[in-house]
Order: C-alpha cells, then sequence, then structure tokens
C-alpha cells in the first residue's frame, strides 16, 4: 500500500478507484490489486477501519476486552490491504462521480483532498461508502448532550473518550447491546438502556427464526442480549422518546404503557438501526428500490454487486445491511467481477474464484432476516410528532411537512424542498431524507417505495468554490461562460 | 461531556485554542473529540433559528460539528485530525457579507 498525501500525487488514471476504506472497501481494493488491477483506495477519514473497524490502526484503547474481538479483526483485513500494491488516499474526499464525456466508458471523480481538488479518471468504480444510523427524529434530539450511540462509539475507538455523567442509551437493534456493553467496559455511567423494539415486531420475525437459528449471529446476538439486561437497568416497550433542556440537553421523557417518566441524564445515544447511506450512489445516477423488510433504499444490484450504471459496484453495507463480516466478502466478490471487466479475469475463472467466497457471504448473511423483522422501527419513530425538527439543518418540523403535503397537496420529497428547504442544508438530506419521505407517505396514504427519495446530485460533500475555479478547464468550459 | 476512559495509550499533547481558551487535546484526535473531551457542549449556532448545536454523528454525515479552523469556516469538525496550534472557534449562525 502507498499512501497518498498531497492530492499531485495521484495519478490521472486508475483502473479501479473504490470510494471507502472500511472491511468492503479496504477488501475490495486488496483483491483486485491482487489480480494485477491498479488500484486507488479514497477515504475521507484519516485511518482506514470505516465506522466498524474505526481507528483500528491507531485507537489509544488498550484493554482488548472494551471494544471486543469482533473490532480486533479488523486489523487483519487492514493488514492484508496495507501488504496489497494499491494507492491510498486517506483524508480525500470525494464529492462527485460521474461518465467522463471526453473518454467515454470511463469514468472522471471529483476529489478533494488538503484543501485542493482534482479530477481523476476511472475504469471502474466500487463504492463502498456504507452505512449510516437510521435518523431518529425525536422532540429534542437537536440539543447539546444527545448524540447516536454510534458517534459515542466512534468517540470511544477514536480518542478513547466515554460520556461524564448519567447517560441513557435509547432505541433498538442488534448494535444497541454492543454499545451498551462497550461503554459500560469502558467506564461510562450508564442508568438506563430504553428499548423501542415494538412487542408486535416478534410474532412476524418468528417467520424466520429457524434460520436464525443456524446463523452466526446467535450465540454472540443471545450473549450480549442477556449481559445488557443482567447488568444493566433495561426497560423495554418504550414507545415514546423526547430529550428536553435549555441549551442543552437536562432529561429524557419515557413513554410506556401510557405513562410517562422523567429521567435526568447529562447524555443521550439515539440508535434506530442502520440503513445504506445512498447519497454518492444516488447522485452517480445509480437506481435504487425500497427495501420493505430492512425499510430503507438500497441500490438495484446484480449478484456482482454490479449497480445500473454500468461500470460502478456497490458493495458494503451501501449494497444494503447485512453486517462487517459480510461487507468484507462483498467487496471481494465485486474485486473479482471488475477484474473481469477489464479482461483480467475471464468469466469462468471470475466465477471460480469467488465461488468459495460467495458460500461464505451466504453463510454470513443467514439470520439476518430475522434481525430486520425484529428491530423494524416503530411507525412513531419513523413519522415523528408535529412538533419534532425533522430536518436538522433548516429547522423544518414534522407538523410542517404534514401541512404541505396535506394542504398544498406536496408529492414528493424533491418538491418538498423547494417549498420548506428539508435537505437543502449543509447534510443533503442525510438526516431527514428517510423522514420526509415517511412523512408523505403517511398523509398521502402511500407506500414509501411510491413515494421516491431525494434526487441527489454532486457535490455530494462540500468542496469549496475557490477549489472548483482552480481546477484545470476544458475549452468547452471555458466557451460556456466566454462570450 | 466527555472524558478519557481510564488506562490509555499515551499520546502526544497538542495545544489548541477554542474561542481563544487555550485548551489541550491528544495527537490522533479530531478536532470534534478534542472539544469534546474538553467538555464543550456546543460548538455552533444554527444559520436558521440561532440554537447550539453540538457534534451529532461524528462519522461526517450530519454536519452539526461544523466549526472555523484557522479562520476557514463550515469545517466538519469529526473529520479535520486536531493539529498543534489550532485556532478553533464557534461557528454562529448564517455569513454575512463582509463590507469591503
Amino acid at each position: 500500500m502507498t499512501p497518498l498525501t498531497d492530492i499531485g500525487q495521484l495519478a490521472e488514471h486508475y483502473d479501479l478507484v473504490v470510494v471507502g476504506a472500511g472491511p468492503a472497501g479496504l477488501s475490495a481494493a486488496a483483491r483486485a490489486a491482487e489480480l494485477g488491477l491498479i488500484v486507488l483506495l479514497v477515504d475521507e477519514n484519516p485511518t482506514p477501519g470505516g465506522q466498524i473497524y474505526r481507528a483500528i490502526t491507531t485507537t489509544p484503547v488498550k484493554d482488548r476486552a472494551v471494544l471486543g474481538e469482533d473490532y480486533w479483526r479488523g486489523s487483519s483485513i487492514v493488514g492484508r490491504f496495507e501488504r496489497a500494491k494499491a494507492a491510498y488516499a486517506p483524508g480525500c474526499t470525494v464529492w462527485s462521480l460521474g461518465p467522463d464525456e471526453g473518454e467515454p466508458g470511463t469514468f472522471e471523480i471529483g476529489l478533494s483532498l488538503g484543501g485542493k481538488a482534482r479530477m481523476i479518471a476511472a475504469s471502474q468504480a466500487i463504492l463502498t461508502t456504507g452505512a449510516q444510523e437510521r435518523p431518529f427524529p425525536i422532540p429534542g434530539w437537536t440539543l447539546p448532550g444527545v448524540m447516536t450511540a454510534g458517534a459515542a462509539q466512534i468517540a470511544l475507538k477514536g480518542a478513547g473518550i466515554v460520556p461524564v455523567g448519567r447517560t441513557v442509551i435509547a432505541g433498538c437493534g442488534p448494535l444497541l447491546y454492543l454499545l451498551a456493553s462497550q461503554l459500560a467496559a469502558a467506564g461510562a455511567e450508564i442508568v438506563a438502556v430504553l428499548d423501542t423494539t415494538p412487542k408486535r415486531n416478534w410474532t412476524k420475525a418468528l417467520a424466520a427464526f429457524p434460520d436464525f437459528l443456524r446463523s452466526p449471529y446467535l450465540a454472540k446476538g443471545l450473549q450480549l442480549m442477556a449481559q445488557t439486561r443482567r447488568r444493566l437497568h433495561f426497560v423495554s416497550n418504550v414507545t415514546g422518546l423526547a430529550a428536553a433542556g435549555e441549551g442543552r440537553l437536562a432529561s429524557v421523557t419515557v413513554e410506556r404503557k401510557g405513562a410517562a417518566e422523567t429521567i435526568v441524564c447529562d447524555t443521550l445515544l439515539l440508535h434506530q438501526g442502520v440503513i445504506p447511506g445512498v447519497n454518492l450512489t444516488n447522485a452517480a445516477g445509480c437506481e435504487h428500490f425500497f427495501d420493505n423488510e430492512q425499510h430503507c433504499w438500497v441500490p438495484k444490484l446484480d449478484r456482482w454487486f454490479a449497480s445500473s450504471v454500468p461500470g460502478i459496484a456497490i458493495a458494503g453495507d451501501g449494497a444494503g445491511i447485512g453486517g462487517a463480516e459480510s461487507a468484507a466478502l462483498r467487496g471481494e466478490i465485486a474485486a473479482f467481477d471488475a477484474a473481469r471487466r477489464l479482461g483480467r479475469l475471464t468469466k469462468p475463472e471470475r466465477d471460480r474464484k469467488a465461488a468459495p467466497v460467495r458460500a461464505e457471504l451466504e453463510r454470513r448473511l443467514r439470520g439476518r432476516r430475522f434481525l430486520d423483522l425484529l428491530y423494524k422501527p416503530a411507525p412513531q419513530f419513523l413519522a415523528p410528532k408535529d412538533e419534532t425538527i425533522v430536518c436538522r439543518c433548516e429547522e423544518v418540523t414534522a407538523g410542517q411537512i404534514r401541512d404541505a403535503a396535506r394542504r398544498l397537496g406536496v408529492t414528493g420529497p424533491n418538491q418538498m424542498k423547494a417549498f420548506l428547504r428539508c435537505g437543502m442544508g449543509p447534510c443533503q438530506g442525510r438526516l431527514c431524507g428517510p423522514t420526509v419521505v415517511e412523512l408523505i407517505a403517511e398523509v398521502r396514504g402511500r407506500t414509501p417505495a411510491e413515494i421516491g427519495y431525494y434526487r441527489l446530485r454532486p457535490p455530494v460533500k462540500p468542496v469549496t468554490l475557490a477549489e472548483l475555479a482552480a481546477l484545470p478547464q476544458t475549452e468547452a468550459s471555458v466557451e460556456a461562460v466566454v462570450r | 461531556m466527555f472524558r478519557p476512559m481510564r488506562d490509555l495509550a499515551p499520546a502526544v499533547a497538542l495545544n489548541f485554542t477554542f474561542d481563544g481558551k487555550a485548551l489541550k487535546g491528544r495527537a490522533g484526535d479530531t478536532v470534534a473529540a478534542a472539544l469534546l473531551a474538553n467538555g464543550i457542549v456546543a460548538c455552533r449556532e444554527t444559520p436558521v433559528s440561532g440554537a447550539p448545536r453540538a457534534p451529532y454523528c461524528l462519522m461526517g454525515i450530519c454536519f452539526d460539528c461544523l466549526v472555523v479552523i484557522d479562520g476557514i469556516g463550515n469545517r466538519q469538525g469529526c473529520l479535520v485530525p486536531l493539529a498543534e496550534g489550532m485556532a478553533v472557534e464557534t461557528q454562529h449562525g448564517r455569513r454575512h457579507v463582509e463590507e469591503v
């Protein structure tokens, strides 16, 4: 692996550009390099690992038991990439990806590193931009002191810091238990774990239970759950949450069985499962569909993780939530296909090499459906009460969105942007998109699939005007503005 | 709001300022992590209502950790590694046109 720290060090062209250095990106880049491709791995973070293996090479946390053996498995994934002959650009942001108009069949990728922008070309792209936590809008979720559970985990992995004072963790999903146990092991004072898993989900999830019994999730999950329930104050069947405070969090009010209870706290960590981050894949023109079981937008992919745009594959949790182990395997499979597309492998070679990886992937994904069905968020957390801020950037409430959908007949999220500016702030809809869709669907009596999603456009990450202006200009672009 | 857990690997101490106040961080921290570790409650005020905000996702997607770093606004504190001598400031609301 060759680290690149200056944007001038990047080549003009790569066989393959991989975006995101989590397990999928690291494995895709390593495998592709092992197959002889000229590879660049770009990642916006300063060190490799993505979110799940965040700071795996630099974490100051010494006690291995705090983060658990699953975390440390990331070392071997990074190690393999470090031994591979690939270029690696950390701290480098991808802000656009589109067809290179000058050279059909290749992509033009807009990058920014160290305050300088540049366009490079790639024959193939594998987008491994991963997942984000599902937006969990409750009243008061914008107060300082409220953050995502994943953020607390990142703070722990990256900087070895834990919340001070009374900490409450709320929401649902397997990661909730993991985080609770990690933070407790690191010495945080967790006064309550509030579980919002709807009771009725069990009925649906039971259909997928036989598969779960044979899955690698089972033993691990049950152990973690039992530990959390035994050691921490665990409250189940939570149906409503509201954070309150003046300028910062002071308490959280919990609704349960028709009664409300207020817990005084300093930190509230929210988690409602994870969903694919679709901003780059959507802006690159890849088609997406609404996955009803995972209840989120997922790119349309074939069995090699190729998207609807020829030459762009999407692997890892960005391809649909599957977890860290399956992310790495998906990355490998996408890399085999990239090599085939570039003529480095024949179809039979690709199929033969990928077969054992695919078998392992199937094993890893077994039982996933049970988790998806069990931890599907309750409707009141997907489409919250009117007073709740939905778009954190532009401070648009659920009530405003419902009102615009009802009185003005707004039919979709893109029109809603024009009326209310939701999704037009710096996060570009990442924290409001799913909720806006849900609210319009609720008012209009439609499904999220029928409502659609934001049409996202580059730049998908901020880039300064100065950086853009300093890019080399083509004759066509000069002619477009000079009369 | 955050504190270092016990038994951390040693790190080089870095000096930086937040709104002019001298603070210390650890090499390897991001700006956002260093602010949290120093007990900074809010790092920006929103352009719409001026409400205080603090880092929310720490993974580059929420933009609530936007701060001014060495005079440049709209920097994502959770993606910028802390460096010796950095001057970090609260990002106050919306920008105003500077008089020429």
